[in-house]
């Protein structure tokens, strides 16, 4: 390790932040490409793949789905962590129940508007796994009380809090349930498959 | 992006690129009023494509650490063409109130830091691809995308022309424009680039470019041609500056899909 002599931190120690990250007041913007513009009209959820019933709901009948409050920390790979952010959404505990996934399901494969993908173990989004009380997941369509513009994933994203942030697919479209590991997007360019900030998970063989 | 687009392009990174590496500074100088170009020797440096970036971290003696991301500014074969030795490239924005930022801006050459990569499979381009390239930059963003320019000018090789090329950038003032000379000198090589400069704020009196915020106006004018031949279109800036770019592309007729952008400050 190379000591920076003469290098004066100006940010402190905190223990909230997972390694090697900042901490944001903003609220930046990272995406692939252009921000798609989805009409509330045309807009569709569905739920699909290992479950007892396929799922698809137009946005009255999302917004009517039984919603949680939440403040949560949430970590981008590309460094910054933003403390405290406050979303409301559908917990993907209930949705999982309400589909009833079949046993066999390993993971969830989450789908963009835009093409996007990404893949989560299915113990990260159950809820009351090992030493975790209530919902570890939600598909969250308020944040700060507003509805979730486009640039940050309107009009309903996932939210993942406890794996970087490129694991909270915005713009979603469907959840793919499946058995055995499909990498997304970002997990086939580079980035790590898991993404646990607190080990600091960024790239592939981190 | 559908993984079928881009899937058949692009590898993921290496393995090797995930290790903390020692960097010495080569050399180091302005490369804008508010950007420092500094090079770097990274030995067991793997190599790396057009677009991609690397991992900084700084170790204070107290072992607190801190991190943050650049992107590489030359082409993967620049190495020794300047006489030194040199791996990696940095265009790094000196930030108000920045931690990291005014540390790297005081390096000197024998300097040794810490860094990490190639990073990034989506944001790259090669000389493979076969369309044309647009480039859309605003202030600071043109560091990943002056990679792109210089492997599409090595592959040039003489030759005036060969790929059309457009590379719009925006800038506050001139002063901030990033690698003045070599644009100028690859501007006058290369008769299928052309390059776009706006300033939004006080333009000279003789500017003979444009003087305003990126517009549809604008990018009709000098992009619109293209929308037939499905051009590479890369987009790095402040967040604000790339959805503004990236919509007015879109309104323009161009497939999102063939849109990457990369977006960087709050």
């Amino acid at each position: 390790m190379i000591i920076n002599e003469g290098f004066k931190p100006k940010r402190k120690a905190n223990e909230k932040l997972p390694p090697g990250q900042y901490e944001e007041t903003g609220f930046p913007v990272l995406s692939l490409g252009p921000t798609p513009k989805i009409d509330l009209g045309e807009w569709r959820l569905v739920v699909d793949g290992l479950v007892e019933k396929e799922l698809s709901w137009d946005w009255k009948e999302f917004a009517a789905l039984p919603a949680e409050d939440v403040t949560k920390d949430i970590h981008c790979v590309t460094k910054w962590s933003k403390f405290d952010t406050k979303w409301r959404g559908v917990p993907l505990d209930h949705i999982m129940d309400l589909a009833g996934v079949s046993p066999e399901a390993t993971h969830l494969i989450a789908h963009s508007y835009d093409g996007y993908s990404t893949n989560i173990p299915i113990e990260d989004i159950r809820a009351g796994g090992p030493g975790k009380a209530g919902s570890q997941a939600w598909v969250a369509y308020l944040y700060d009380g507003k509805p979730l513009e486009a640039e940050h994933g309107g009009p309903a994203r996932l939210l993942v809090p406890h794996l970087y942030f490129w694991k909270s697919a915005k713009w979603l479209k469907r959840l793919e349930f499946v058995k055995g590991d499909k990498p997304g997007f970002w997990e086939t360019r580079g980035y790590h498959n898991y993404g646990d900030p607190w080990k600091e998970q960024r790239y592939t063989n981190d | 992006m559908s993984d079928t687009h881009i899937g058949s392009r692009n590898n993921p990174a290496k393995s090797e690129g995930a290790k903390w590496k020692e960097a010495r500074v080569v050399s180091i100088g302005k490369a804008a009023s508010n950007v420092m170009g500094i090079r770097f020797a990274v030995p067991g440096w793997p190599g790396h494509k057009a677009g991609q970036h690397v991992d900084v971290r700084l170790t204070a003696p107290g072992g607190y650490m801190a991190e943050r991301s650049y992107s590489i500014a030359n082409a993967p074969r620049d190495a020794g063409a300047s006489g030194e030795p040199y791996d990696v490239e940095l265009g790094v924005e000196l930030l108000e109130d920045g931690e990291v930022s005014p540390y790297l801006w005081q390096l000197k050459p024998g300097d040794a830091i810490e860094l990490r990569g190639p990073i990034g499979g989506h944001f790259i381009w090669d000389t493979a691809m076969p369309d044309p390239l647009v480039l859309v930059a605003g202030g600071a963003g043109m560091v990943p995308l002056m990679s792109m320019l210089r492997i599409h000018m090595d592959s040039l090789n003489g030759r005036e022309a060969g790929r059309e090329a457009v590379f719009i950038i925006s800038l506050r003032t001139i002063d901030r424009l990033l690698y003045a000379d070599e644009l100028a000198d690859m501007q006058k090589k290369d008769k299928d680039l052309k390059i776009v400069i706006t300033l939004t704020e006080n333009a000279p009196a003789d500017w003979a470019g444009y003087s305003k915020r990126i517009d549809a106006e604008m990018f009709e004018k000098e992009l619109g041609r293209l929308k037939g031949s499905m051009p590479d279109i890369y987009v790095c800036g402040p967040t604000k500056f790339v959805e503004a770019a990236a919509g007015l592309l879109v309104a323009l007729g161009f497939n999102t899909h063939s849109i990457r952008t990369e977006r960087f400050g709050g």
